[in-house]
């Protein structure tokens, strides 16, 4: 009974602070206090913490390694592009149309990761850090290949070379290697907002689940989750399509945010990137995912003061975080505020503190 | 021990940083360059990248723009950032109309260009030179036709770029229109009869030439024997391509693509001793100063670009000496048109009587009026001059080149 109130408990306080966040900058966005580098980023740090959530539940609360999550966000977010271009007449509404596209991109998404998942999440090892980095490229592969078109017949696909030959007036919506050109950005921060509270939604209620017991009780050992007669395959494919799922609606929000789209932008860095976030977030600890995907977001934009050395001061800033944050002294520092304040709550909170990063 | 570990860490940090703190805001603090005399002495070697020329004046049009001046196509963006610094230095010391210039890194992706595209808005930048590359061209584009903000870009040359964009014109050709113009150069010299092509497929901007190539290659009565394709990733063996072109009897190598794999496919070839011809477009100007290129691997191949740091008249003498002077290595024609770009500015401007004082938008709709009307002389026209239609394409002729004992000499 405690132990659920303590998980409820940070999840509210979870939501709460995303809920507060997203107040606040509106707030400040009203008054004009917001500069324009800051709200440009605000659709793709939105996406960002989707993405570092949902990878978390694979690699923190699943322990699998993934190195092909940006995989699943290329799939979302040309399925989504597609989407939302082939409905730009029969829905003006463009909150529903947006909607709508992360809808699809989520499925498609979810369908890639279920294929991939089936065969490999059978197998012992780190078999689903290979494949998912293979997946990754064969999809960037795929859609620097891969054309479609739209005219007033619907859609047109043709691969490899474009044959689309589309009537007048058609427009080509993914041209293989120049991506998606021309399109017309609809994604908001309130829709950005929205998705990353679905996406903890989901996400908080499937940890806490039977199911998400089921899952970690598979992550911390297998032999024993298999003797008592969980169906290993299953909940692992459960984590693994759910998060490739959100990945793909983080996709289409992002996608949808820029005019133009390439495959290449969703190449092994950005699943790495997207790792780190995580890795600096703490395993299986979800505000940490947001706050890092958020803060190393914005970061090398702060940092456009130094000008070309930049990218240094990034790495030594993210080296000098992991040390800090791994400091036996500071941790011993935090946990001593951490006790402070419990001590002062009072004995029932206790618990919300850095116990969760490991 | 532990503790003094821990000190010594973050004493170091905090150096680091305030060293380059030191750095960066003594760019920013822009005093400590002084807009240079036109004859260029040779200043302040090394000055770094993102580095504002500034001038001192307080009333100067505030230029800025967006480049990939880090990672794998940083020397496109850096070749217009000096370009453009030049030209801003120019005109200032003239007296007149005054620039402040800004450059932003984008690395190359329309996510970051974007954002240094808010940034130089952040800044106050009224008018822009839109981005050096064609995606982050694309990107930044929409913005500037929803924020107001007039751009001219040196060398996005993607059609997305201008397209539907009252306010975004371009100082380059566009990709199609230089497929076009190599396919009907080889036709006309009559330079080869079995074509070849080797493009990346996942580039934008091979693809746009290899297009508009094809389809011109085939009313003008050229055969193309065979197409090779390449990627990121695998674009450092070209052997089955080059193989596979030998066996189709290729004799002339098309290669609508940048430098560094053009560079390999040259060396590649000579080892295993095929020796057609090459032709390649503007992505190809620069494999002259490639580290470690041997100069002599490119004899004999010919390329179609808008600018020749060869070319004698006093204007490309006096740049191409400045930016050797200044930057230690030869201009291409990133350089010059950016070059070009900030001198149809100081002309547009002129023309129709803008003033720094002006917002971005009053400037916008001044500019949008001025363009199609002016004819700018500059290092990357020929005699004709160069003009723009009121979609945003320019109009210019390009100048077909070969090169001959490790320079360009027109065809």
């Amino acid at each position: 009974m405690k132990a659920l109130n303590k998980t409820s408990r940070s999840n509210f306080l979870t939501y709460a602070g995303v809920i507060i966040v997203f107040v606040v900058l509106q707030a400040v966005m009203a008054g004009g206090g917001l500069s324009s580098m800051l709200k440009g980023q605000l659709v793709p740090i939105c996406a960002y913490v989707v993405m570092a959530v949902s990878l978390n539940l694979t690699v923190g609360v699943l322990g699998e390694l993934s190195l092909g999550h940006a995989g699943f966000m290329s799939v979302g977010a040309f399925s989504g592009v597609v989407a939302a271009v082939s409905l730009q007449d029969a829905i003006p509404f463009v909150p529903l149309r947006l909607g709508l596209a992360m809808v699809v991109g989520a499925i498609i998404a979810g369908v890639a990761g279920f294929l991939i998942g089936i065969p490999v999440l059978r197998l012992k090892g780190d078999y689903l850090a290979i494949v998912t980095l293979a997946f990754g490229e064969i999809i960037k592969s795929i859609i620097n290949n891969l054309y479609v078109g739209l005219d007033g017949r619907g859609l047109h696909f043709s691969f490899l070379s474009d044959t689309l030959e589309l009537e007048e007036g058609g427009r080509t919506v993914i041209g293989g290697p120049m991506g998606v050109s021309g399109n017309m950005p609809i994604s908001t921060f309130t829709a950005g907002f929205i998705l990353v509270l679905i996406t903890l939604f989901v996400v908080f209620n499937l940890v806490n689940s039977r199911s998400g017991r089921a899952i970690m009780a598979v992550r911390d050992n297998r032999i024993a989750a298999e003797s008592v007669g969980i169906n290993i395959t299953k909940y692992k494919l459960m984590a693994f399509v759910t998060s490739a799922a959100l990945a793909g609606a983080a996709g289409t929000l992002f996608a949808m945010n820029y005019s133009t789209v390439v495959a290449n932008k969703f190449d092994f860095n950005t699943s790495i990137l997207i790792l780190v976030f995580v890795v600096l977030g703490g395993l299986g600890n979800m505000w940490g995912s947001i706050i890092a995907a958020a803060a190393l977001t914005i970061l090398p934009e702060a940092l456009r003061q130094f000008s070309e050395y930049r990218m240094l001061v990034y790495a030594i800033v993210l080296i000098l975080v992991m040390l800090a944050t791994n400091n036996p002294q500071l941790r011993a520092f935090f946990a001593g505020i951490g006790a402070k304040l419990r001590g002062r709550r009072g004995k029932d909170s206790q618990g919300e503190g850095e116990a969760s990063h490991e | 021990m532990k503790k003094s570990r821990i000190l010594s860490l973050a004493m170091a940090g905090a150096l680091c940083i305030g060293l380059l703190a030191g750095c960066g805001s003594s760019n920013d603090s822009g005093d400590a360059q002084s807009p240079a005399p036109a004859t260029g002495s040779p200043e302040v070697s090394g000055t770094p990248a993102g580095d504002t020329t500034a001038s001192t004046s307080g009333a100067a049009f505030k230029l800025g723009g967006t480049g990939p001046l880090t990672g794998a196509a940083s020397i496109y963006g850096l070749a217009a950032q000096h370009g453009a610094e030049i030209a801003v230095e120019e005109i200032n010391a003239m007296g007149g109309i005054q620039f402040e210039l800004r450059y932003e890194d984008d690395v190359h992706d329309a996510e970051k260009a974007v954002n240094a595209y808010n940034t130089l808005k952040d800044w106050g930048m009224q008018i822009s030179l839109g981005s050096v590359t064609s995606k982050p061209g694309e990107a930044t584009s929409v913005y500037n036709y929803q924020d107001r903000i007039f751009a001219l870009t040196p060398s996005a040359s993607s059609t997305a770029v201008i397209e539907g964009k009252d306010n975004v014109f371009q100082m380059c050709f566009t990709d199609p229109n230089q497929g076009m113009a190599s396919a009907q150069y080889i036709a006309e010299q009559k330079l080869g009869s079995k074509i070849s092509i080797i493009w990346k497929n996942d580039d934008v901007y091979s693809k746009g030439i290899r297009d508009t190539f094809v389809a011109e290659a085939e009313t003008r009565g050229l055969e193309i024997v065979y197409e090779g394709t390449f990627a990121d990733g695998n674009d450092t063996d070209f052997n089955v391509q080059l193989t596979e072109s030998q066996k189709a009897g290729a004799d002339l190598i098309f290669l609508p693509m940048y430098y560094t794999p053009a560079s390999l496919i040259l060396s590649q070839a000579n080892a295993m001793g095929y020796a057609p011809k090459f032709f390649g477009v503007d992505g190809m100007d620069g494999i002259l100063t490639l580290d470690g290129f041997d100069t002599a691997l490119a004899e004999g191949v010919m390329l179609l670009t808008p600018f020749n740091a060869d070319a004698e008249d006093e204007a490309t003498q006096s740049f191409v000496t400045k930016y050797q002077e200044k930057y230690g290595d030869i201009p291409n024609q990133f350089a010059a048109d950016a070059y070009d770009c900030v001198y149809a500015y100081k002309l547009a401007l002129e023309t129709a009587g803008c003033t720094p004082d002006m917002t971005a938008e009053e400037i916008c709709n001044k500019l949008i009026e001025v363009f199609p009307t002016i004819t700018l002389t500059g290092l990357t026209g020929d005699g004709a001059g160069i003009t723009w239609d009121s979609t945003g394409a320019v109009s210019k002729s390009p100048k077909g080149m070969v090169i001959q004992s490790g320079a360009y000499v027109g065809m």
